[in-house]
């Protein structure tokens, strides 16, 4: 999906252009309309989402929705708003996202560049992890959190996450590596360098591109995720995703439809924020992982 | 030859093993947290795990009981038809989304992410959003009659014979942009010569693209089909946040099902043998799909 | 005592032998060229060398020291790889420098040793620049600066100009002469262009499917190829290789080829042809290099060997310097080398001069060469 990507040879008449254009944007208007259903109907009073109509723009603007969804709003049993779960997200998110990423660009170049026999077999387990629907872990992984202690702690989910991130880390670079030229490392062996000093020296100034697609990746998949949340956290613990669904499906009082978009808003910002300013590179780990080993 | 083979150095052994260690928790990770973790539940599946992990052996019990639930069933099915629309919608809009983008459209850097971003988001938030705008009492249906459309009616979310379809077109609004950029991709690799060839052999726009270019995009529409049907087969996020797997039981999946079997019914044995189903049913699609992804690439 | 000695040297990439026990060996200063087809070993051999790979079985000695087991940066060696295998986030100053500085070389030393190797290569105006903004022939200087300034005992070479246009290669081919003559190192050196072998080497060492075929100096090898392979390798275009058979007559030996029409074609063989009275009445193959196959005038007027023969000539390719006309014999297209303005037309037939001094021999059976 590179911009320098050549243009198709097909030409078409001015009147199918016409056309083709007017079905791009129709379906443009398609996949705004749930964002931009969510903006609107976030800054009107309930009332006016009530009696008026899902499409139309407020008539009385407000933000309070957004301080309700952010700090006062009913999650669970307590009135905390989504702040403390954002927050329980991003403690989550960022070691699961350094370690995983470490370990994957370490774990690539020992596969690529220290083959040794049977490295096939262990990349293609690694690689088979990425697959597994994670229902299939979901009871040993409870357990396993029970004995270590760190049951319903961010800590864990960040572990868990960690964890089953090293497919795809490991993936990407290994992929990514498999492209670098193998004599770059035999020039550094002679120049007398060590393992580390070969990878920190002359693998890592070179894999700023794939740092980047990992690091999206992993950001988008972990912040998104709701199985492990759901499973292992506690009330304290909770990441926003869950917190989210906790406070848009809970049955009791009445329903606050524009408390929900904020909070939905609230909790897709930091990975849309991510996906406006690195679209490239998202795209880019979207096709690494979907195609190809 | 592409290694960098380990040099024996009489100095230090250890620098010969280092790659090997380095990569050794890793491996260890993945054996114990993902293989290891399948054997333990292929084996809860045939134990008589209630609300705790229990070893009494009781062969395919958890099986025969599985098998025979309507709950199970209604899952399955609803799998079949969530999953053969969502694969088949994000297929074809995807392709025809690429294809009218590849017309040399000025606007594509713009509309190309437009189409994209929904996949930057959680599936719970696109349940939300989804939840209350199908919701016939505040969305879709609630709006039209505040236009002035007092017939129009639009109740799938609340039915039971037709909630299913909404988690489709949610899960379609989600991925068909990705798939839009899979085979957008596709389309850019066709080598022009082949295009401007069938021009002058006199073909018009609609044969060359249904006799040679959607020809050519066979391996995309393979890797649409794993990655779209691997999905399919985990999608539990986004149920639970627009339906909750109801009305009653019209939208439960598998992965629901397996969800509330382990946790909340407290029949783990049961849990853990759909979740070893599923597990079953990806490897199907999946392990196909690897070894010959894997065996082109080493001839290659 | 040799300075870089290889003994019995094997290489197994599981199942396969890759080198199947090689012995070389080359004296101090000078250049050895290791040529052959691709997947002969070449590469893998001067990996070993280098330590980058390891040997099955053997030994191999650089000054008298045993290196084996040595790490690659142990064995003062340098290489210059065939994409040049520069860093690509370092300047040039520090890609020469990177190894001074791994060994904790310090600053100014480097510094000096940078600025040294770069004004004998003519590259002091690259020293800021980055790998990507260099051309290919500057490319190349800072991977042959990168070598130089660690002072090597041995130089490795892995088919450094190969990415090199045409015209730069032979430019650069006569730089690492004028380096090698100046410097006096001892040089390894991998291509499959036998032109570049015969040009550099001091001894080329033949390889095909991990066996050694000849190792001698370039006239040996061009002149007493051991073997068919040999022969057929070396040089451009390659020797012609006809079948004949051998047959004796009341005054000595003489050679029979068939044509593509009327009789064969026979050519009395010089006396003291003696090694093959053994095959008379048997078959042998004819090898005759085409500057030895010539238009009449053309021949070496100092040769005694010199015989003429009438052929039929079926096409004519003139190429400037030479003109070159090919004919048919024992089954085999032949190639002769005549003068620019020789005449000749294709259809004709012409009076082609055998230099029989310059032939060699072989063995149909066993490719080896008997004479």
């Amino acid at each position: 999906m590179s911009a320098a990507a050549p243009d198709t040879a097909v030409r078409t008449a001015s009147l199918t252009r016409i056309l083709i254009y007017c079905a791009l944007i129709l379906f443009a208007f398609y996949y705004l309309l749930p964002l931009y259903v969510m903006l609107v109907n976030s800054v009107k009073p309930l009332d006016e989402i009530r009696q008026g109509d899902m499409l139309s723009l407020p008539q009385q603007f407000t933000l309070d929705p957004w301080f309700s969804a952010w700090s006062t709003a009913q999650i669970g049993v307590q009135p905390t708003g989504l702040k403390p779960y954002f927050l329980n997200s991003i403690l989550m998110v960022v070691p699961a996202v350094a370690a995983s990423t470490l370990l994957g660009a370490l774990n690539g170049y020992v596969l690529t560049k220290w083959r040794f026999p049977g490295d096939n077999l262990v990349f293609t387990l690694m690689l088979l992890s990425c697959f597994i629907p994670f229902q299939i872990v979901l009871i040993p992984m409870a357990k396993v959190l029970g004995l270590l202690g760190i049951a319903g702690t961010t800590w864990g989910l960040s572990l868990v996450h960690a964890i089953y991130g090293i497919g795809f880390t490991t993936l990407f670079f290994r992929n990514y590596y498999e492209a670098f030229p193998t004599e770059l490392v035999r020039a550094a062996m002679i120049d007398g360098a060590s393992f580390f000093q070969i990878f920190r020296r002359i693998l890592l100034p070179s894999s700023g591109p794939i740092i980047v697609v990992t690091v999206i990746w992993q950001f988008t998949n972990i912040w998104n995720d709701f199985l492990f949340g759901v499973s292992f956290a506690d009330s304290y613990s909770l990441p926003m995703t869950v917190a989210l669904n906790n406070l848009v499906s809970s049955s009791t009082g009445v329903k606050e439809y524009n408390v929900h978009f904020a909070g939905a808003i609230l909790a897709a910002l930091p990975t849309l924020i991510v996906y406006v300013v690195s679209g490239r590179y998202f795209v880019r780990g979207l096709m690494a992982g979907a195609v190809k080993g | 030859m592409a290694q960098a083979a380990t040099a024996p150095s009489a100095r230090n052994y250890l620098q010969e093993l280092l790659p090997r260690l380095v990569l050794a928790p890793s491996f260890a990770a993945v054996l114990i947290f993902v293989y290891g973790f399948i054997l333990f539940t292929g084996y809860l599946s045939f134990t008589d795990s209630k609300m705790l992990p229990s070893f009494g052996w009781v062969g395919l019990e958890n099986y025969s009981k599985l098998w025979a639930l309507p709950h199970w069933w209604r899952a399955l099915g609803n799998l079949g038809i969530f999953g053969s629309l969502y694969i088949i919608i994000c297929s074809v809009l995807g392709l025809g989304l690429a294809i009218l983008l590849d017309q040399k459209i000025r606007a594509e850097g713009v509309l190309r992410p437009i189409y994209l971003y929904p996949m930057a988001l959680s599936f719970i938030v696109t349940g939300t959003a989804w939840k209350w705008f199908l919701d016939p009492g505040i969305g879709l249906e609630h709006t039209m009659h505040q236009w002035g459309w007092e017939s129009f009616s639009f109740t799938w979310i609340k039915d039971r014979n037709f909630a299913i379809y909404t988690v489709v077109i949610a899960a379609v609004w989600q991925s068909s942009g990705f798939v839009m950029a899979m085979f957008l991709a596709g389309l850019r690799g066709v080598d022009n010569e082949i295009i401007k060839a069938a021009q002058m052999d006199g073909a018009s726009n609609l044969t060359i693209y249904r006799r040679i270019i959607i020809p050519m995009m066979r391996p995309v529409f393979l890797s649409a089909f794993v990655v779209l049907a691997h999905l399919a087969i985990k999608a539990y996020d986004l149920v639970v946040a627009l339906t909750g797997g109801g009305p009653g039981q019209a939208t439960e999946l598998p992965a629901t099902f397996m969800y509330s079997y382990t946790f909340t019914r407290n029949s783990m044995g049961i849990g853990a043998a759909s979740a070893t189903i599923m597990l079953i049913m990806i490897a199907s699609v999946i392990v196909p799909y690897l070894y010959s992804e894997l065996s082109t690439g080493r001839k290659s | 005592m040799p300075f870089l000695e290889i003994k019995s040297l094997e290489k197994r990439f599981g199942n396969v032998d890759v080198l199947k026990g090689i012995d070389l060996a080359i004296e101090e200063g000078g250049f050895l060229v290791l040529v052959g087809p691709s997947g002969c070993g070449k590469s893998t051999l001067l990996n070993t060398i280098a330590g980058l790979e390891t040997i099955t079985a053997g030994e191999i000695h650089i000054n008298g020291r045993k290196v084996n087991d040595l790490h690659p940066s142990e064995r003062d060696i340098a290489m210059v790889f065939q994409s040049y295998a520069l860093y690509p986030n370092m300047t040039v100053a520090q890609n020469i420098a990177f190894g001074m500085e791994i060994k904790g070389v310090p600053k100014p030393e480097r510094d000096k040793a940078v600025n040294d190797v770069s004004e004998t290569l003519q590259i002091k105006h690259l020293l800021d620049r980055k790998p990507s903004q260099l051309s290919g022939g500057q490319r190349q200087r800072v991977a042959m600066g990168r070598a130089l300034v660690r002072r090597p005992l041995v130089f490795l070479f892995d088919e450094p100009l190969s990415n090199l246009d045409a015209k730069l290669r032979v430019d650069m081919r006569t730089e690492i002469k004028r380096l090698h003559q100046s410097m006096k190192t001892t040089i390894v050196y991998v291509t499959h262009d036998q032109i570049e072998a015969m040009t550099l080497a001091s001894r080329i060492a033949v390889l095909k499917d991990g066996i050694l075929q000849q190792f001698g100096t370039p006239a040996e090898i061009y002149n007493h190829p051991s073997n068919m392979f040999v022969a057929d390798f070396m040089g451009s275009p390659a020797m012609n290789l006809i079948p004949a058979s051998v047959e004796a007559n009341g005054h000595g030996l003489r050679l029979s080829m068939p044509q593509r029409s009327g009789d064969p074609l026979t050519l009395a063989l010089p006396e003291g042809a003696g090694r093959i009275a053994k095959h008379a009445g048997g078959n042998v193959i004819f090898g005759i290099r085409p500057e030895a196959l010539t238009d009449p005038d053309g021949a070496d007027r100092n040769s005694a060997g010199v015989v003429l023969s009438e052929c039929q000539i079926e096409v004519v390719e003139p190429a400037g310097s030479d003109t070159f006309a090919v004919t048919h014999l024992g089954g085999k297209q032949v190639v002769a080398r005549l003068r620019a303005d020789a005449r000749v037309a294709a259809g004709s037939r012409m009076k082609l001069a055998f230099n029989l001094d310059k032939a060699v021999f072989f063995d149909p059976g066993t490719q080896l060469r008997i004479a």
